[in-house]
């Protein structure tokens, strides 16, 4: 079988796969990898996570896409249960012709429900829905201690909150029960604005989040001087009219890796001028499908392999909104500085909702992520000066998204994390656990 | 186009995906399995997925006698079946298979007799249909006898053979019978065994092809593709040679 690696394919630890089919297959699978020596392993989705949250210190992972079933759909009430193995890719072919979409949606729709949970992701409609662990209404779990048992926020309620946003270590959830939100059709009314600068963005925040339910900002991290932070703000609600269809499947492939990185500074500095002069206009208002509103990248699959063998990272931190405006320029300052950031930094005004799992990530404040080729040296010296910025104004950074940050800002950021510690499964043990915990 | 589908060993990975795309068509689906659990589970998504409707019938297919009883069901519920699908199996160790007797001749009911079983009953109730196609899933296990799964290879040869006997028994009737042999694909089945990677398809891949030869009334069909090629190599080399193989 062929091995894993994370989105970012950094670090470069390729995991075994030992397929699921069925729940009861869990406990069987985790007692024979540790009959083989492995005495831990994890739950493998499909592999979106950018660095090691969702590789296995054994390097053996329990591969969770063939359980994919839904096992109960109501399209009145848009209450699905399904297996964890499900993407969000599925579940919308299944559920839009219903009437009904995700309440809440990463920037890939090639995730599954499992990993969706585990990461409580977060997408352009924070501001209004919070993160996904706010929809669920049911988990159904897997312990290799005690087999079988189920939580929600009034049943088990610590275990719930563990749970969600617990990084795949409170046990295998084998199935989720969702709540969807109603759509009239398949379209986005989008707005999309371009900006020149900081200041701009945050004025078309705070005018827009409001009557908005989707916003976000792409913002030309290379662009220094009086052109920095210029950028396209989105904005999107939900078409009331227009046509309710699927998004044709398919799409490009990035067929092999090259042998070195087609990113670099000086496609990087040209693709981004070539992005923020796209529209002529300031201000363009357009129907758009929910694929090309939602997923852009998902268009040329396997796009992560443009980076080469030697893989990249994303950055992403959220700062708490106090000194969201300044910390975030200032990151994106020294960013600019090192001029090795990639096509497009994303930055994102996270709302007041809480979430439900103890270690979620997102905060009310201002997001920003990107990517970064992977060169061991310059990133590492980038990384630590941004880190620090980012946790002395208290922010945090995603776990999904991390391969570097350290146990001591770990710890800080996410004072919770002893009570899932608590909750570990002793037989589930990721190689970002260990890093951040041990 | 809804058409009444029936399939035995509902369960196996293969035959999964293969009711997908018929579900996803507006199929109305009767499914066989021996477990319930699993089958309710497959019943549920499928209906998810757009089949109009979805009867079930849990039954071991070495049980034999009960096989009349569940065309019975199957028939009472659809009236005529358009497609009929037996896919169950099992992979046995070979191993095991050369010391202990009792355990080969098991093995060698359930891939071969139980599904024969099936077939002369569907044959039964199709024929006077006088439509329908009549689909078995072999293996290119079947085309040669190698050292590492002879049993298994024998008890596909014989669906092989009988299948096309029933295909030519059955063509003036006009029900067609298709022998489907898969080369590695990623099932239950094959969990455990190291397959090359390059060489191992997914079920959903596998499920394509059937279901376009379902459509186009194929005789025979290697899925994926190469494998014909592989198989028209393999079964060229002289017995003299082949012995000597490491296969
Ligand atoms: C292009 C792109 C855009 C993205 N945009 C966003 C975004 O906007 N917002 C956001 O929040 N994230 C975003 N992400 C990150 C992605 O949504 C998360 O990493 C998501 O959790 C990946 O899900 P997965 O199924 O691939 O899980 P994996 O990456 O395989 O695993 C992630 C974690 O979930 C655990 N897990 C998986 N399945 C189970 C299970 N059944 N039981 C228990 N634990 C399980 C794993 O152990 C691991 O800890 C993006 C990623 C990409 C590649
Ligand atoms: N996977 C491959 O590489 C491959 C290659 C060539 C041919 N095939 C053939 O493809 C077919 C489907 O296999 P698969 O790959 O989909 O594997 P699978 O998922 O393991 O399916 C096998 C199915 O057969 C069922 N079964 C076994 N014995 C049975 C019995 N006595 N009564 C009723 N059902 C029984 C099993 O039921 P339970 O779920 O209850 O166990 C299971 O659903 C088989 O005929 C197999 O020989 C597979």
């Amino acid at each position: 079988m062929s091995q894993l690696l994370s989105w970012g394919r950094y670090p470069r630890r390729p995991q075994i796969p030992h397929s699921v089919n069925w729940p009861e297959d869990v406990l069987p699978s985790l007692a024979a990898l540790a009959a083989a020596g492995h005495s831990t392993s994890l739950a493998f989705g499909c592999g979106r996570s950018y660095g090691d949250s969702c590789l296995a210190d054994s390097g053996h992972v329990l591969a969770m896409q063939n359980m994919d079933r839904v096992l109960a759909a109501d399209w009145e009430s848009g209450v699905v249960i399904a297996q964890a193995g499900l993407t969000l890719s599925e579940l919308i072919r299944i559920a839009l012709p219903h009437g009904w979409f995700l309440p809440v949606t990463p920037g890939t729709k090639f995730v599954t429900l499992g990993g969706a949970v585990a990461n409580d992701v977060h997408g352009k409609n924070h501001h209004v829905m919070g993160t996904f662990g706010r929809h669920v209404r049911q988990l159904t779990i897997y312990r290799s201690n005690e087999g079988v048992t189920q939580c929600s926020l009034t049943h088990r309620p610590d275990f719930f909150s563990a749970t969600v946003g617990g990084l795949g270590m409170t046990g295998v959830i084998v199935a989720v029960e969702i709540q969807l939100r109603r759509v009239a059709t398949s379209e986005i009314e989008q707005r999309s604005i371009r900006f020149g600068g900081f200041d701009e963005f945050f004025e078309l925040s705070r005018e827009h989040d409001s009557s908005h339910e989707y916003t976000v900002a792409w913002v030309d991290c290379l662009a220094s001087g009086k052109q920095a932070g210029r950028g396209h703000y989105i904005a999107g609600n939900h078409a009331q009219e227009g046509a309710l269809d699927l998004a044709p499947i398919g799409g490009l492939q990035m067929p092999i890796d090259p042998p070195f990185s087609l990113v670099n500074a000086l496609s990087l500095r040209a693709f981004n001028t070539l992005y923020y002069h796209r529209q002529m206009k300031k201000k363009v208002v357009s129907n758009v499908g929910y694929d090309s509103f939602f997923y852009p990248l998902d268009r040329l699959q396997q796009w992560n392999r443009m980076y080469g063998r030697s893989g990249f990272q994303q950055y992403q931190c959220v700062v708490p909104q106090e000194n969201g405006r300044e910390v975030t320029r200032d990151v994106m300052r020294q960013i600019s500085k090192s001029g090795s950031g990639s096509f497009l930094a994303v930055l994102k005004q996270c709302g007041k909702l809480t979430s439900p799992g103890l270690l979620s990530f997102p905060l009310h404040g201002v997001s920003l992520a990107l990517d970064f080729p992977q060169r061991d040296q310059v990133n590492e010296r980038l990384f630590t000066k941004l880190d620090a910025m980012v946790h002395e104004a208290g922010g945090r950074l995603y776990p999904a998204k991390d391969a570097h940050m350290s146990a001591v800002h770990f710890k800080q950021a996410y004072p919770m994390w002893e009570k899932v510690e608590a909750l570990r499964d002793s037989h589930l043990l990721s190689l970002f656990w260990k890093r951040v915990t041990q | 186009m809804n058409q009444n589908v029936l399939i035995i060993g509902a369960t196996s990975g293969i035959a999964e995906a293969v009711a997908r795309h018929f579900a996803e068509q507006g199929a109305r689906l009767f499914l066989v399995a021996r477990n319930s659990e699993k089958l309710q589970a497959i019943s549920a998504d499928l209906v998810a997925r757009g089949a109009l409707e979805v009867a079930t019938f849990v039954m071991n297919a070495n049980e034999t006698d009960r096989i009349p009883q569940m065309t019975d069901a199957a028939w009472k519920v659809h009236g005529t079946i358009d497609v009929a699908l037996v896919a169950h199996g099992t992979l046995p160790d070979q191993q095991r298979t050369e010391t202990n007797i009792a355990y080969a001749i098991a093995e060698f009911r359930t891939n071969a007799e139980s599904v024969i079983a099936c077939l002369a009953a569907l044959a039964q109730r199709m024929e006077p249909q006088g439509k329908g196609v009549l689909a078995v899933i072999g293996s290119v296990a079947g085309d040669r006898g190698r050292p590492g799964n002879y049993l298994y290879g024998a008890a596909k040869a014989a669906l092989d053979t009988y299948a096309s006997g029933l295909r030519a028994r059955l063509f003036k009737s006009g029900v067609h019978v298709l022998i489907i042999k898969p080369g590695f694909v990623a099932t239950a089945m094959t969990v455990d065994l190291n397959l090359p990677a390059r060489l191992t398809a997914t079920p959903d891949r596998v499920a394509c092809d059937i279901q376009l030869a379902i459509a186009k009334r194929r005789d025979v069909l290697y899925t994926p593709w190469f494998w014909y090629w592989i198989m028209l190599i393999i079964r060229w080399i002289p017995a003299a040679i082949f012995k000597r193989m490491k296969l």
